[in-house]
């Protein structure tokens, strides 16, 4: 399988990226790791006219500490995460996720602003940043670069709130607050590893033991990763008695529409988002210890 | 159309006008005639096209040639050195980890891989590395069995 033709820009700078996408438009596609994008290329599902290496753009690569959270460039690879010392202190759940992504060659490759910008139903990170509350830097010739809160950043099937001529150029985590423990469960795709259902919890805990402060992403189950709102509401201010948990990991479903296909139906979709839930629930509770 | 690309491959460099949607699988097996690395999938799943593309491994049918550019590629062909085979190759015969050899380049190129980041891989470690490579006829036994016999000899 052969993509259709294109031409191929390999810019140094995102200014010159940026450059480069306003003048090609809706005829360009920005090529990170290429791991979702080269596949659909081959099969002729995406034809852009113009592919802008951002590869090329070492500004885009980095991973800095920023008071006592973490700041991570677009093009940084799941290799990278997975490998960093600055990731594993205060985002153990990112390196824990993106070591659980495909296979090592796909690991080398694939990078985190990729995955954020395509926003596969089945990607990892996405529940993984919105439990971590993160959010997304971008750029844009004319110097409208934002930055996007991660709720409001997955709207849809394969689709975010970016808007035409924006760049992706990095990820902030905040810092992880005292008594929080992390977790990152996923159902895999036996081939691919995709995630079938994969659900992220952040938990913090008062001196009390009891839940103060909860959020859940979850992946594959629905059309985009969303926040699982009634399982938060059912966690918070309760100690995480197994009850408890169990009861709100049942609802963690709710309120998704989810996806069936030839690797899951709705109805086990549902049932996976809830063992999923609970299982990532009790591993967050108890590193929070 | 044609880009203009120099890639160091096994230590040599070439110097090539290609397509930029050329992928590098092909430019490897066409190009340069290196036909040591299998195309089998095509579709990024079986890992038989696995190159090292700047240290890394790589599924080189999901890599444009373009991506190389002014980079080192190493093949199954750029292993032996001496007209002695790598310790993966030798591990690979001796612990009969091939039947039909069709996955073989990729799993010695991924478990090259391995060994540069790992070299005294566990066994849970080696099987973790090389998931993203099928063998549909040897069984993944031997092939474990292959690589711990390259990490025992290499030094
Ligand atoms: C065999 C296989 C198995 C996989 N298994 C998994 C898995 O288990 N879990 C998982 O999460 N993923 C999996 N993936 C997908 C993989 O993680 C991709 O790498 C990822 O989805 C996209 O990242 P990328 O860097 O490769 O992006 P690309 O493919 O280069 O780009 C993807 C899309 O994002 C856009 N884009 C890229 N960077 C930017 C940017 N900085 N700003 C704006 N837009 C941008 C591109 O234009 C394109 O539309 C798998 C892929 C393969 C091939
Ligand atoms: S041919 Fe590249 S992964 Fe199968
Ligand atoms: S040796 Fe035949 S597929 Fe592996």
């Amino acid at each position: 399988m052969i993509p259709a033709a294109f031409e191929y820009y390999a810019p140094t700078t995102v200014a010159e990226a940026a450059k480069l996408l306003a003048k090609h438009g809706d005829d360009a596609k920005l090529l990170a790791g290429g791991h979702s994008l080269i596949p659909l290329m081959k099969l002729r599902l995406a034809q852009p006219k113009a592919v802008i290496d951002l590869r090329g753009v070492s500004e885009l690569s980095y991973i800095k500490e920023a008071s006592g959270g973490l700041s991570i460039g677009a093009t940084t690879t799941y290799y990278q995460i997975t490998s960093s010392r600055a990731v594993a202190k205060a985002a153990p759940v990112l390196a824990e996720a993106a070591g659980m992504v495909a296979d090592v060659q796909v690991r080398n490759m694939g990078t985190i602003g990729g995955s954020l910008s395509h926003a596969d139903p089945a990607g990892d990170l996405p529940a993984v940043v919105l439990a971590l509350n993160a959010s997304i830097s971008t750029a844009t010739s004319a110097g409208k670069g934002r930055t996007v809160p991660i709720d409001s950043w997955f709207v849809g099937l394969l689709t975010t709130s970016i808007k035409p001529g924006e760049i992706v150029t990095g990820v902030s985590i905040p810092a992880l607050a005292h008594m929080t423990g992390t977790a990152y469960e996923k159902f895999a795709n036996k081939a691919s590893r995709y995630a079938i259902v994969g659900v992220a919890a952040v938990i913090t805990l008062d001196t009390s033991g009891a839940c103060k402060d909860v959020r859940i992403g979850v992946t594959g189950a629905g059309p985009h990763a969303v926040r699982a709102a009634k399982t938060e509401a059912a966690l918070k201010g309760k100690k995480l008695d197994e009850a408890t948990i169990q009861k709100a990991a049942g609802a963690a479903a709710d309120g998704i529409d989810c996806l069936s296909d030839v690797h899951a139906s709705a109805e086990y979709r549902t049932h996976l988002t809830k063992v999923c839930a609970m299982r990532a629930i009790q591993k967050a509770a108890s590193r929070a210890k | 159309m044609g880009h203009n690309i120099t890639v160091t491959v096994n230590g040599t460099k070439h110097t090539s006008d290609v397509e930029p949607r050329l992928l590098l699988a092909h430019y490897l097996r066409d190009v340069l005639t290196l036909t040591g690395t299998h195309i089998g999938c095509d579709t990024s799943q079986c890992g038989t096209c696995t190159v090292m593309l700047n240290g890394m491994a790589v599924k080189s049918c999901t890599v444009l040639a373009v991506q190389a550019n002014g980079g080192e590629v190493t093949t199954l062909e750029g292993l032996a050195k001496d007209g002695k085979m790598h310790p993966l190759q030798d591990g690979f015969w001796e612990k009969h980890g091939l039947q039909c050899g069709f996955c073989t380049p990729g799993m010695i190129m991924v478990s090259y891989g391995l060994l540069r980041r790992n070299p005294k891989p566990t066994e849970e470690e080696i099987r973790h590395a090389i998931a993203g490579n099928f063998c549909r006829c040897t069984g993944y036994h031997n092939i474990v069995k292959a690589v711990q016999y390259a990490a025992s000899k290499l030094k």
